[in-house]
């Protein structure tokens, strides 16, 4: 493909120039490159190794998810939410089926919410414990790969187990679940929260005080909690600039509510940060795993929900709190069995606009750290 | 705070509740001031969403929708206006830099047009493609099937 790209946006202004200009080289990074996670084409403008600002290229992987929505049932687009955020599956169908209820009118009973929780926080410990195995890997460090494959294989085991696939699981059911917990279910689950406790001292005590890991991500990729605000940055990006703001508490959905945890966040909205601010939100999930496998009522798990799906005519926005940030459903019916528009809020499409802001006056290698310290998928990026 | 705007505004405002979600749907012409005072005064300092929704049969085709919140109230609220085929709106992209990236989306699938927005190119199609696929009368097997046979060095994408 022939690169006509222009750098509008990038032209400098005169008094930001250093008059280095013969230095000043415009490179390509990717698609094709290991530590863009995916298919990103990001055009770096150098002075040097220093980052004068850049451009973000997606939509190598844009399938129209949405508009696959208007031409499948309610039921039937289902299992497409999975693959956006294909390492966070469950979040997606969780936030899916549960604006379709919002549209049908119906809730899913205690029970199903329950096994909601437990699966969407699993998810969410697995979306974690693969960033931080990546991140590290891109910065250098390649032991925690290891060690996170190893303990979210015990997550993707739970899952298989529960809905016969690992990553693409299709767990939720539009008005609750459609398979009942496998039995010994309980069991599995309350042993694997007491496996993994450890297992995240374990990660910390790799990284945490390590020298190089500190060097390489302590004050970089800084942004403040307004350019958050202002870039519409969500999850633990935001969270990490100091902006105590989580849906699970502000919004809560499924039955949130009900358990008692903490929304961590950290101070300098650096790369460090983030890194801590995720750890901590590891050790929360296991703490709300811990009290919804406890709490776990019995009963149906199905609402009463008509065969044939036809929602009245409204439209209906919902999001939740992906590993990532907001993730958002907005769906219009117009009163057939299919929705007359999808909108997907994607959080990895939003952040990634920050990128070129946290990247300003940054080293080049320390791009990679930036990429990486935002948690984007592709999948979900160009849908 | 809807009802505040209604009365500022008169007739140019309908709220709307559905499912237990506000929403307004505000005149084409009021837009850039809505936007504005929702940011400035009323604290919705966060665009979660921009899209559009194409009705074909309607005369003003394509419904806008702004979905904002406010950290401040821990509050959501959504703007809709309708505008013609060919209508451009103003870009909000000094008032929400996040909307950006929606707008480019917006153009993208829809080709509405945003007036000074800084860089409206096409964000997840490749530039030079033809048609806008969020549209109703674009396809689902569609596509600028010119554009795969240059760039591809293939007879169809499909």
């Amino acid at each position: 493909m022939t690169d006509q790209t222009t750098l509008s946006h990038l032209e400098l202004e005169a008094h930001d120039k250093t008059y280095l200009d013969a230095n000043e080289l415009v490179i390509n990074m990717g698609p094709q490159h290991p530590a863009t996670h995916g298919v990103l084409r990001v055009i770096l403008r150098l002075d040097g190794e220093k980052v004068l600002g850049l451009e973000c290229v997606i939509g190598y992987l844009h399938r129209g998810v949405e508009k696959i929505g208007e031409h499948r049932t309610y039921t039937m687009f289902n299992p497409y939410v999975d693959r956006m955020d294909y390492v966070a599956a469950v979040s997606n169908g969780l936030g899916y089926c549960e604006t379709v209820e919002k549209l049908l009118n119906v809730e899913a009973p205690p029970r199903a919410q329950h096994v909601r929780v437990i699966l969407t926080e699993l998810n969410r410990l697995a979306s974690h414990q693969l960033w931080l195995g990546t991140h590290a890997l891109d910065i250098g460090a390649i032991t925690p790969l290891f060690y996170t494959f190893r303990d979210r294989e015990e997550i993707l085991k739970i899952f298989e187990k529960y809905s016969g696939a690992r990553l693409t699981t299709h767990a939720f059911r539009i008005g609750g679940l459609q398979y009942e917990t496998y039995a010994g279910f309980e069991q599995e689950v309350k042993n694997f929260t007491a496996f993994l406790k450890p297992k995240i001292d374990e990660y910390e005590e790799l990284l945490t005080t390590n020298r190089i890991w500190v060097e390489r991500t302590q004050g970089i990729g800084k942004i403040s909690a307004d350019d958050c605000v202002a870039l519409g940055v969500t999850g633990p990006v935001l969270r990490a600039s100091g902006v105590k703001w989580d849906l699970r508490k502000a919004q809560p959905y499924a039955c949130y509510k009900n358990f008692d945890f903490e929304v961590p966040t950290g101070q300098n909205g650096d790369t460090y940060d983030r890194y801590l601010v995720r750890m901590a939100e590891m050790r929360q999930s296991v703490r709300i795993v811990e009290q919804a496998v406890a709490a776990l009522p019995e009963g149906p798990i199905m609402a009463k929900v008509p065969k044939v799906m036809k929602p009245a005519v409204g439209e209906v926005y919902h999001s939740i709190e992906a590993p990532k940030g907001e993730l958002g459903y907005f769906i219009v019916s117009d009163g057939s069995t299919q929705p007359y528009r999808v909108r997907v809020r994607p959080p990895s499409f939003v952040n990634l606009q920050a990128l070129d802001r946290m990247c300003r006056g940054q080293l080049v290698a320390d791009v990679i750290a930036v990429i990486g310290t935002l948690d984007i998928v592709l999948g979900e990026v160009d849908r | 705070m809807i009802a505040k705007l209604k009365r500022m505004y008169g007739s140019g405002i309908e709220p709307l509740t559905y499912a237990g979600q506000n929403y307004m749907i505000v005149d084409r012409s009021l837009i850039p001031e809505i936007l504005q005072v929702l940011h400035h005064q009323e604290q919705f300092d966060y665009c979660v969403d921009l899209t559009a929704v194409h009705y074909p049969q309607r005369d003003k085709q394509f419904d806008l929708v702004w979905v904002l919140y406010s950290f401040a109230r821990n509050q959501r609220i959504r703007v809709k206006t309708q505008i013609a085929d060919g209508v451009s709106l103003p870009s909000s992209v000094t008032i929400w830099p996040t909307a950006n990236w929606l707008e480019r989306e917006v153009y993208d699938m829809f080709g509405i047009k945003f007036d000074g927005h800084p860089d409206l190119r096409r964000i997840l199609l490749p530039e030079g493609w033809k048609g806008h696929p969020l549209r109703k009368d674009y396809g689902i097997l569609q596509q600028d099937n010119q554009w795969v046979q240059i760039n591809l060095g293939i007879e169809s994408g499909q």
